[in-house]
């Protein structure tokens, strides 16, 4: 066997020794040097990260190793990398509440599952063969059920985890059963092999197998209609966790769900899946705008406009060209960064007060107007609202859609116009609640911890920064030019 | 098989049934690779191995629900579904 084939997963190697790291300082260290363990897991992170964007970004094509199983290429890389950099905020906003009373002595666990979860998204994006991928989506999904149960003594924390655990496995047997049909069909696992197989073929069982697993990745992805768990989840976990579930697992699940669509579908786009995705989006859009009007907490009003912004990724994918690669990845990164913003004043205000309902956020500018220009800011970016990043992700991903072509995608862009506007009202509603409205019970000066603060101060940064530094974007594009991805477009 | 693991899903109102009828959806998928390996394409082995590596992860998968019912239990004496609606809408 050639083990120089190893080195083609630089990245995922290099996530192994940070884990191997925390968890041997969790199991060795005496206990009362423990308290560092969060800021040693962000500090390994940070250098975690700076070390691949620095070094995976250089070589230029794509490679591929264990006899085509696995495949990394530089928007493979690129993608990686901002997961990395969504991790990376997460664990600093957490810092304050691992180390909270009910917490410290489990908060080793919420870490190290953490980095499984992120290692099983590495292997989820880099697959090309099935048996690989169910084994990454598993470990991505299974310990995320453990950690969103981590808040032993709340009751909401075992009922949202017992949800998400049987929609869990329900949407994976769902996905298998799709893949046992695809295997039936072509005889093959392989990402390529079936690509080529099923490029002259059409018939009921192939639109049955797409349809499965469509459905599959759609509950992780919460597509309606396969949302149901999100706002329950979203709400019964600790904020850490869901702020995790709602940018990193969400945007792994969409660059894979995108990989397969492409390299495996890739061939019967127009025929079988361009349609049900379609509706899909349609629905996606438009139903999780509406549930989010109704919402009075705040995490539950979060999970639902996380929904509507997975209808907008998917647009990414449906436009099925390089410019949608790139688009998506860019959505992605400031979706997490506006969508971090936002979890992390939620976290900061429930650290310090327990209290979560967009009622309590009357007033908030009177009393801590950092946190409510912080607040401001996240949601005009994810409303999409000029001068921030979520207005040009909004733009390219739409440009994208467009470059599609047909009068169908035209219809559908459009739609998704108008939706964005009904999402800016509710949007707004939090912002009017912060600054307008009077209440007597308002929550009171505190100062937010330091680590909250930071975790803060970075994602403002990439919301301001992102929409005005387009190299980042054009790199992208590049990038996605000549990944092993642009083979796949027709 | 997978049908009824659905349908079993759907109308159960005990976590543990509940359990029972995904394992049913699991064992249908397994079934399903295994007689599809062996009557169209025996002559490579690739759907036995997937089946292999799915009964790891369905047993993996068991052993994590398992867990959180019976925290479930633990904090309100029963396993029924109908309790669980404390967040909703």
């Amino acid at each position: 066997m050639d083990y120089s084939q190893f080195l083609a997963m630089k990245q995922e190697i290099g996530l192994l020794i940070v884990f191997l790291l925390v968890f041997l300082y969790d199991m060795f260290m005496p206990r009362r040097s423990l308290r560092a363990l969060p800021g040693f897991t962000a500090v390994l992170m940070l250098i975690f990260t700076v070390g691949c964007i620095f070094c995976c970004c250089a070589h230029g094509s794509a490679t591929t190793a264990f006899a085509g199983m696995y495949e990394t290429s530089p928007v493979i890389a690129a993608i990686k990398n901002v997961l990395n950099v969504g991790v990376f905020i997460v664990l600093v906003q957490s810092i304050k509440w691992a180390n909270s009373e009910p917490m410290h002595y489990r908060r080793g666990e919420f870490y190290e599952l953490l980095l499984v979860t992120l290692f099983g998204m590495y292997l989820m994006i880099s697959a090309r063969h099935f048996l690989l991928f169910i084994i990454g989506l598993e470990a991505a999904s299974l310990p995320l059920a453990a950690m969103v149960a981590l808040d032993k003594n709340r009751y909401e924390s075992h009922e949202a985890a017992v949800k998400y655990m049987l929609t869990a496995v329900f949407s994976s047997a769902v996905f298998m059963m799709g893949l046992s049909f695809v295997y039936g069909l072509t005889g093959s696992l392989y990402f390529e092999k079936i690509y080529f197989a099923l490029t002259s073929q059409f018939s009921l069982m192939l639109v049955m197998a797409v349809a499965f697993v469509i459905a599959g990745i759609g509950f992780k992805l919460s597509l309606v209609p396969f949302h149901l768990w999100t706002a329950d989840v979203y709400q019964g976990a600790p904020t850490s966790v869901t702020s995790y579930l709602s940018v990193i697992s969400k945007g792994a699940a969409a660059f894979a769900f995108m990989v397969i669509l492409a390299q495996v579908f890739g061939s019967v786009y127009s025929r079988v899946w361009e349609w049900m995705l379609y509706a899909l989006i349609i629905l996606t859009i438009t139903v999780g705008n509406l549930f989010a009007i109704r919402q009075r907490n705040m995490k539950r009003f979060l999970a639902f406009s996380s929904v509507s912004q997975a209808g907008y990724i998917m647009l990414g994918i449906i436009a099925f060209n390089t410019m949608g690669v790139a688009a998506m990845i860019y959505y992605i990164l400031v979706y997490i960064f506006s969508n971090l913003a936002a979890f992390g004043v939620i976290g900061a205000i429930e650290n310090a007060t327990g209290r979560v309902s967009m009622d309590d956020y009357r007033g908030l500018y009177k009393t801590n107007p950092r946190l409510s220009f912080t607040m401001m800011l996240a949601m005009f970016s994810l409303a999409g609202i000029p001068p921030f990043a979520g207005f040009f992700s909004k733009f390219f991903i739409f440009t994208s859609a467009i470059n599609q072509g047909s009068t169908a995608i035209y219809v559908l862009v459009l739609i998704a116009l108008i939706n964005t506007i009904i999402s800016l009202y509710y949007y707004l509603l939090v912002v009017k609640a912060m600054f307008i409205s009077e209440d007597e019970c308002q929550i009171a000066n505190f100062r937010s911890s330091c680590s909250e603060r930071l975790g803060m101060w970075i994602a403002v940064a990439g919301i301001l920064l992102l929409g005005i530094v387009s190299c980042v974007y054009n790199n992208l594009l590049d990038m996605s030019a000549v990944s092993g991805l642009a083979a796949y477009f027709v | 098989m997978f049908c009824c693991g659905v349908y079993g899903f759907i109308t159960r109102k005990n976590m543990i049934a509940m359990l029972i009828s995904l394992e049913l959806m699991l064992n249908a998928v397994d079934v399903n690779f295994v007689v599809f390996n062996r009557f169209l394409f025996p002559e490579q082995m690739e759907g036995m191995f997937f089946t292999l590596f799915a009964i790891a992860i369905a047993a993996a998968e068991t052993a994590l629900a398992i867990a959180i019912i019976i925290n479930i239990f633990r904090a309100t004496k029963n396993v029924d579904v109908r309790g669980l609606n404390e967040m909703k809408f």
